[in-house]
C-alpha cells in the first residue's frame, strides 16, 4: 500500500510537471512551480544527508582500522573544520577562500593532470585490447587535433591548425555529435515516460 | 511563424506521439519475446553479473554525479533502473552490491533501491545502509572517493551509468588496475570519448539508457526502443529534406 501512494505521488509529479510545461494553465504552472522548488528543497537536504553518510562510512573505515582508514581521518576531520567554518565565517571570508583556492582547487588540478597522462596511456593500451580500424581513426584524429592545437616549440603548422583541426572538428566532429545527442534525446524522453508510466521505479517498491 | 510557438509544439507531439507509441506497441509485443541487435558489452555483462555471484564478490554501480533537477538527471534515472535489476540478479551473492554517486538525491535513490531488493530477496533482513555511498560532491573528489571503494571491498564488477564528466577515466584506470571487469556509459560526449579509449566495455550514446532493457525484457521497454527507432528514422528523413530544399535554395 505503502509503495502504491509513493508510486502514485510520484506518477501524479511528474505528470503536473510535465504537462504544466506546455499548457500555460495559470493554476497548472503555479502547482507546477510549487513542486520544482519542493524539488529544490529536498535535493538541497539529500546533500547534507549524503554528507552524514559520507561520515559514517569513513567512521566505520576508521573503527575497523580498515586499509587507508587514516585517510578516512583526515576526511572527517578536514569535513568537520571545512563545515565549522563556513557556518562561523560564511563562505566569502578569506579563510574559506584560501581553503577553497589553496587546497580544493590544486588537488583538483593535479587529478586533471593524473589525467592526462591516465589518458596518454590509455590511448597506446587502446590499438592492444581493440585492434580495429575504429582504434586507428580514433587515434589519429586525435594526433591531428593535438598537432593543430597543442602550442609547439616550433612553431604551428598551418594545414592542421588553419584547415585540418577546424574541419574534423566543426563539420565530422560535429555531425557525428549531434547524431549521438539526437540519439541520447530520444532516449531520454522514453526513460522519462518510462518512469511517468511506473514501468521504471528509480526508487524502493517493486 | 514564431519559433518560440512552433517549438514547444513539436516538444509536445514528440513527448505525446512517443507516450501514444510505447502504450500501443507494449500492448501489441505483451506476449512476444523481444528481439534486440546484440550488444557485445551486454553479452559480458551477464556473464561479469554471473561470475560475482559464483565467486561470492561484489558488484560495484557507480551513478555519476548528474543532479535530477537538471536534464542529465535521465541518465541517473537509467543508472537506478538498471541498478535494481542487477541488485536483484545478484541477491544471492555472499556480498551485496555497493553503489556510490556524487549527487545527494541519487545517494537516497540508490539506498532506497538497493534495499527494496536485498529486502525482498531476504524477507525483511537488516539492510547495511553503507552500501550505497555518497562519495564526493564535486567531479573529482567523486572519482577520488570512489576509488578505494573499487578497489578495498572485493569489487570484480564495476558498472558506471550515469552522468558523468571526463573524471571517469580515473575510474577505469582503477578498475584495470585492480583487473576488474567495467562497463561504462556517460550521457556527456567528452566522457564517452575519454570511455571509449579507456574502458573494456564502453557503451556510447543512448545505449546507456538500454542497459535495464537488455537485463530484463518486458514490453514496456521493447516498446520504447522501437519508439526510439521510429522516431530516429523520422528526425534522419527529415533533416535529408530540410538539406535537399536548402540546396535547391527553397527553404
Amino acid at each position: 500500500m505503502k509503495n502504491l501512494l509513493a508510486t502514485l505521488i510520484a506518477i501524479l509529479a511528474g505528470l503536473i510537471v510535465l504537462v504544466g510545461f506546455f499548457l500555460k494553465i495559470p493554476i497548472l504552472v503555479e502547482i507546477r512551480s510549487l513542486i520544482l522548488d519542493w524539488a529544490v528543497i529536498v535535493a538541497a537536504m539529500a546533500v547534507i544527508i549524503g554528507v552524514f553518510n559520507l561520515i559514517s562510512v569513513n567512521n566505520n573505515r576508521f573503527s575497523s582500522g580498515m586499509k587507508g582508514s587514516f585517510y578516512s581521518l583526515v576526511l572527517m576531520i578536514s569535513l568537520v573544520v571545512t563545515f565549522g567554518l563556513g557556518l562561523f565565517l560564511k563562505t566569502s571570508h578569506p579563510i574559506m577562500n584560501f581553503i577553497f583556492f589553496s587546497i580544493q582547487v590544486p588537488v583538483e588540478k593535479s587529478l586533471m593532470a593524473l589525467l592526462a597522462v591516465t589518458l596518454l596511456l590509455a590511448s597506446v593500451r587502446l590499438l592492444r585490447k581493440q585492434p580495429n580500424l575504429f582504434s586507428v581513426i580514433f587515434l589519429v584524429v586525435t594526433l591531428l587535433i593535438l598537432l593543430g592545437t597543442a602550442p609547439l616549440p616550433f612553431g604551428e603548422f598551418p594545414f592542421f591548425s588553419g584547415m585540418l583541426r577546424p574541419f574534423i572538428a566543426q563539420v565530422l566532429a560535429a555531425a557525428g555529435a549531434r547524431g549521438i545527442l539526437l540519439g541520447i534525446a530520444l532516449a531520454t524522453i522514453t526513460t522519462g515516460l518510462r518512469v511517468l508510466f511506473g514501468t521504471d521505479r528509480p526508487y524502493g517498491g517493486k | 511563424m514564431n519559433s518560440s510557438v512552433w517549438l514547444p509544439a513539436i516538444a509536445l507531439v514528440l513527448v505525446v506521439g512517443s507516450a501514444g507509441l510505447m502504450l500501443i506497441f507494449a500492448f501489441l509485443r505483451r506476449k512476444s519475446t523481444p528481439a534486440f541487435r546484440e550488444i557485445p558489452a551486454f553479452l559480458k555483462l551477464r556473464r561479469a553479473i554471473g561470475r560475482a555471484v559464483e565467486d561470492g564478490s561484489r558488484l560495484h554501480v557507480s551513478l555519476g554525479h548528474g543532479s535530477l533537477a537538471t536534464p542529465q538527471g535521465a541518465a541517473g534515472l537509467a543508472g537506478l533502473s538498471a541498478m535494481r535489476r542487477m541488485a536483484d540478479l545478484t541477491s544471492t551473492s555472499d556480498l551485496n552490491p555497493i553503489a556510490t554517486s556524487g549527487d545527494g538525491s541519487l545517494a537516497i535513490l540508490s539506498q532506497d533501491v538497493l534495499k527494496a531488493s536485498y529486502q525482498e530477496a531476504t524477507g525483511g533482513g537488516h539492510f547495511d545502509t553503507t552500501n550505497s555511498r555518497l562519495t564526493g560532491l564535486t567531479p573529482f573528489s567523486y572519482a577520488s572517493g570512489t576509488i578505494p571503494v573499487m578497489r578495498d571491498e572485493h569489487v570484480t564488477t564495476n558498472i558506471l551509468l550515469g552522468s558523468f564528466g571526463v573524471e571517469a577515466g580515473l575510474l577505469t584506470d582503477a578498475a584495470e588496475r585492480e583487473k576488474s571487469f567495467i562497463l561504462a556509459a556517460s550521457d556527456y560526449l567528452p566522457a564517452q570519448a575519454v570511455l571509449y579509449a579507456s574502458a573494456q566495455e564502453p557503451l556510447i550514446g543512448e545505449e546507456l539508457y538500454a542497459v535495464s532493457e537488455y537485463i530484463n525484457h518486458s514490453a514496456m521497454h521493447a516498446a520504447s526502443l522501437i519508439v526510439q527507432d521510429i522516431f530516429r528514422w523520422v528526425l534522419i528523413a527529415g533533416m535529408l529534406l530540410g538539406a535537399i530544399l536548402k540546396l535547391a535554395g527553397l527553404l
